[in-house]
């Protein structure tokens, strides 16, 4: 059984829905976000690792969220496990916002 | 670092989900195609998704199949063709 990212000839996916429309700021800020982790003076994290972030989100998760928060979640995820921020202090960010 | 591959060869794709990141989609596993070209040697990715250094180096060859080999129930065309990016340690002779 394939993983969850891993959709080639799923059966009844239904349409693609290829309307385009506007990115929000954080999105967009995600977008940054990413770039420059992974720019060649930061050198935090590769484009690899986070595809293998978002492929390692529960099914659930996948399906539940959108393209940039499985971005933002497994950057979340990949910066915990590099050591660059501890859990506790994103979430604590987060409760100030 | 020679190719074990080049345009024109048969080749069938590895079967297997190794438990880490691989770039070889299920539906193309264990199907037979056609090299068309090699793209050049890069890192491995399944490496890189873990912080490692990629190396040694992967072949990455681009594979053409028919949809109609792909497909059980394949209704367009029988020309109609598929052209996929895989790595070295994916294939085998064909």
């Amino acid at each position: 059984m394939p993983r969850i990212h891993d959709r080639g000839g799923w059966p009844a996916a239904g349409q693609i829905n290829k309307t385009e429309h506007d990115l929000s700021m954080w999105e967009k800020r995600t977008d940054a976000l990413v770039m420059l982790l992974a720019s060649p003076t930061k050198r935090v994290l590769r484009v690899d690792e986070l595809r293998r972030a978002i492929e390692s989100l529960t099914p659930d998760a996948y399906e539940k969220l959108s393209y940039y928060e499985r971005w933002i979640t497994a950057v979340e995820a990949l910066l915990i496990e590099k050591g660059v921020l501890t859990r506790e202090e994103i979430d604590r960010k987060a409760e100030s916002l | 670092m020679n190719t074990k591959f080049k345009p024109g060869d048969r080749v069938r794709v590895r079967s297997g989900s190794p438990p880490g990141h691989f770039r070889t989609p299920t539906y193309i596993q264990g199907k037979t195609g056609s090299v068309v070209a090699v793209h050049g040697a890069f890192r491995n990715p399944e490496s890189l998704a873990y912080g490692g250094d990629g190396l040694p180096k992967q072949f990455l060859y681009l594979v053409c199949f028919d949809q109609t080999r792909i497909w059980n129930q394949y209704t367009a065309s029988p020309q109609d063709t598929l052209f996929i990016d895989i790595y070295e340690h994916w294939l085998e002779s064909a």
